[in-house]
């Protein structure tokens, strides 16, 4: 590429399992081809070697859960052209945000965390709830060949390909019998954001949401149908309130099912 | 009185949020911390009202690097407490999805995070440039592990098809053969690998540690055993909170474990080999031989030896599970959820990972406690650090800050999981 020097790429850590970024490591084959398109300037997971910033594009895994944390990813964000988050906690707190919903009144309020602490906030939050994002990439964990997309979206200035459509979807590109309608298990697939590529589907299992509500879910729809399947209101509850239990959709439909 | 602190405020190259300093005062090392900052994220609190289904699925969230570790002990502990055993072909696809975790995680760190310190590299990509071949061959070798933990459990991070019984859908015997040839070039590979790191130099350096793993009476340890030591320790895993006990320091996010007798203790593949020589393949055996390891070894730079020799045996016991495998008659077993406590530990890829769960008679969790391999090691690395330092003061703060770096990744360190079950006051306004 005939560029006049590269851009740089920085991988940040917040509140998560390590398991988004792990995936660009996981990218066994194109790993050192993204090497030759990109410097990687920061990316403590990797290496000890740090360039210092600005950063043309910003890699950010994990949700903000402590106020040392609310300002890094302030700075972040200034030092970054381009930001993009990976995965469920960075795109909607993760399985931590289970902690927003101890008090009723929190989960109402809170869409910019400003509470008080010691050590850590009260609420697990979505990087967007702090700073403007520019591309949030779904899943628990993402997906590497859409990181793959999305680092080469960036590289040759266009958006990125990552479909909105629902898991549906893919099990029918798969040719993947509904599990749901053959076979009358609780499936989350009409209302889960594609990525994943409907891996539980084919492995004879529903879909559990892990990448979260696609664009406009009909949730309510899909949990009259999952109690003709005699799922429970408790057992309801609990499917909502997964990894992405604070992704708006979600959060609502849950609520709908607290006793 | 002269003082100067040789520290990392961001540790490099291991999984998750560290940093360590060392305090030398008039030539001896005053203080060695490993100070821990990663945010804690509550597992054991949200856990309580969660079903005993959900726990393999949600406690694999706690690490993206070891998920299958987290979903085995759950599982293993479900089943305790309900009193059911998985054997046969069922026990042996559980091993083998272990193997994949194995092999995945050890050829993460021996090649990209381990092999540049001895080679004097910042980074893999970097060493990449001068040694092509050898990272290729790491990359292959990952990505063959990579393969047999998406086949198998249908992706690599986290895992969809492990639950309490067995499992969601099982494969037939044919759809392994592709993956079978994957395997038996990656068991050469990893006998490449064992001589190519048994070449780099190690710091003349071996503690007398006391080391704890699983011991099995018939396999090198991955789903069961009792837990044993060099020291005596010959307990069932039942009994792990009577011998073991947690501490914590104000300057970490993650509790300090010690055993209640003598204190700091290492876990991990050091550890495994120490106790499990003999359980290892004839192959997996003579290639530590060859490489000039014995049945013992306590430098843990070596441990990328070690972990090499590791990766062998994962790669020829995976090949031994597939060549005898049949398809079992159901994907898993069933169970009445009951009231009562059960727990388990097995091997994660850096040492033992304990899971205890109080259910009530719907199955539901009452309360979870989870203690992951590196809080374990974490008394034993700020020992290892003060030693060292004491024994390199001469060496220039470069260089000892890197070596210091480097006396932390022998442990493969995965912080990401070991602040994870802290119990920290949340304060509210």
């Amino acid at each position: 590429m005939s560029r006049e020097r590269k851009p740089t790429l920085a991988v940040w850590k917040f509140a998560s399992c390590d398991g988004c970024q792990l995936s660009l490591l996981d990218c066994e084959d194109e790993l050192l081809a993204i090497a030759g398109e990109i410097e990687i300037a920061n990316f403590a997971e990797a290496s000890r070697a740090v360039v210092q910033g600005p950063y043309d594009l910003s890699l950010v895994e994990g949700s903000i859960t402590t106020p040392h944390d609310a300002k890094r990813i302030q700075q972040i964000r200034r030092a970054s052209r381009y930001l993009v988050t990976i995965g469920a906690c960075a795109t909607a707190g993760g399985i931590q945000a289970l902690r927003n919903f101890q008090h009723v009144e929190e989960f109402i309020s809170i869409v910019y965390a400003t509470p008080q602490y010691i050590t850590t906030l009260s609420t697990s939050t979505p990087i967007s709830a702090h700073v403007p994002v520019d591309f949030e990439l779904r899943g628990c964990p993402i997906n590497k060949h859409q990181l793959i997309e999305v680092i080469s979206a960036y590289l040759n200035r266009r958006k990125p390909a990552i479909s909105p459509q629902s898991v549906c979807m893919e099990c029918k590109l798969r040719g993947t019998v509904c599990v749901m309608v053959a076979q009358g298990i609780p499936c989350l697939g009409p209302v889960t954001h594609a990525g994943c590529g409907a891996i539980c589907p084919t492995y004879n299992r529903g879909c559990y949401g892990c990448y979260g509500p696609k664009e406009t879910p009909n949730t309510r729809s899909l949990s009259k149908q999952w109690k003709q399947l005699a799922v429970s209101e408790q057992d309801l509850l609990r499917t909502y309130r997964t990894f992405n239990a604070y992704a708006e959709a979600f959060r609502k439909e849950s609520e709908a099912h607290e006793s | 009185m002269s003082t100067k602190t040789i520290k990392v405020d961001y540790l490099a190259r291991v999984e998750g949020e560290g940093a360590f300093s060392v305090k030398i005062r008039d030539n001896r090392v005053a203080e060695a911390r490993l100070t821990i900052f990663e945010p804690p994220r509550f597992f054991e609190a949200f856990l309580r009202g969660r079903n005993y289904s959900e726990a393999p699925d949600i406690t694999a969230r706690i690490c993206g690097i070891c998920p299958v570790a987290y979903q085995m002990s759950a599982v293993h502990a479900m089943e305790q407490a309900f009193g059911v055993r998985v054997e046969g072909q069922l026990r042996a696809l559980r091993r083998l999805l272990y193997c994949g975790e194995w092999i995945e995680s050890h050829a993460l760190h021996v090649y990209m995070l381990h092999a540049p310190d001895f080679l004097g590299y910042p980074d893999v990509m970097h060493m990449a440039q001068d040694h092509p071949e050898m990272v290729k061959r790491g990359l292959h070798m990952k990505k063959a592990g990579n393969a047999l933990m998406a086949f198998l459990g249908g992706r690599e991070i986290h895992p969809v098809n492990v639950r309490v019984g067995g499992f969601y859908r099982v494969p037939t015997r044919r759809a392994f053969e592709p993956l079978l040839e994957q395997l038996k070039w990656g068991r050469e590979a990893a006998v490449e690998t064992v001589r190519w790191v048994a070449q780099f130099s190690f710091p003349d350096f071996a503690p007398d540690y006391e080391f704890v793993a699983l011991r099995h009476p018939e396999e090198y340890p991955l789903n069961e055993g009792r837990l044993v030591s060099n020291r005596g320790l010959d307990i069932p895993v039942d009994t792990y909170e009577e011998h073991f006990v947690e501490e914590h320091v104000s300057y970490s996010n993650a509790l300090h474990s010690r055993l209640k007798e003598r204190g700091a203790y290492f876990v991990g593949p050091l550890a495994r080999y120490n106790l499990n020589f003999d359980r290892l393949s004839p192959l997996a055996q003579e290639a530590a031989r060859a490489a000039g390891l014995g049945p013992a070894c306590r430098n843990p730079f070596q441990s990328i030896i070690v972990r090499s020799v590791e990766i062998l045996y994962a790669f020829d016991e995976a090949v031994r599970l597939i060549e005898q495998y049949e398809q079992p008659e159901r994907p898993f077993v069933e169970m009445q959820p009951a009231a009562g406590i059960g727990c388990a530990s097995t091997e994660a890829p850096r040492g033992i990972l304990y899971h205890r769960y109080t259910l009530d008679d719907e199955g539901t969790i009452r309360e979870a406690r989870i203690i992951p391999p590196t809080s374990q090691n974490q008394k034993t690395i700020e020992d290892d650090l003060r030693q060292y330092v004491e024994r390199h003061l001469d060496l220039d703060e470069e260089r000892l800050t890197w070596q210091c770096e480097q006396v932390i990744r022998n442990y493969d360190p995965c912080i990401s999981c070991a602040t994870h079950f802290l119990k920290l006051q949340i304060e509210r306004t």
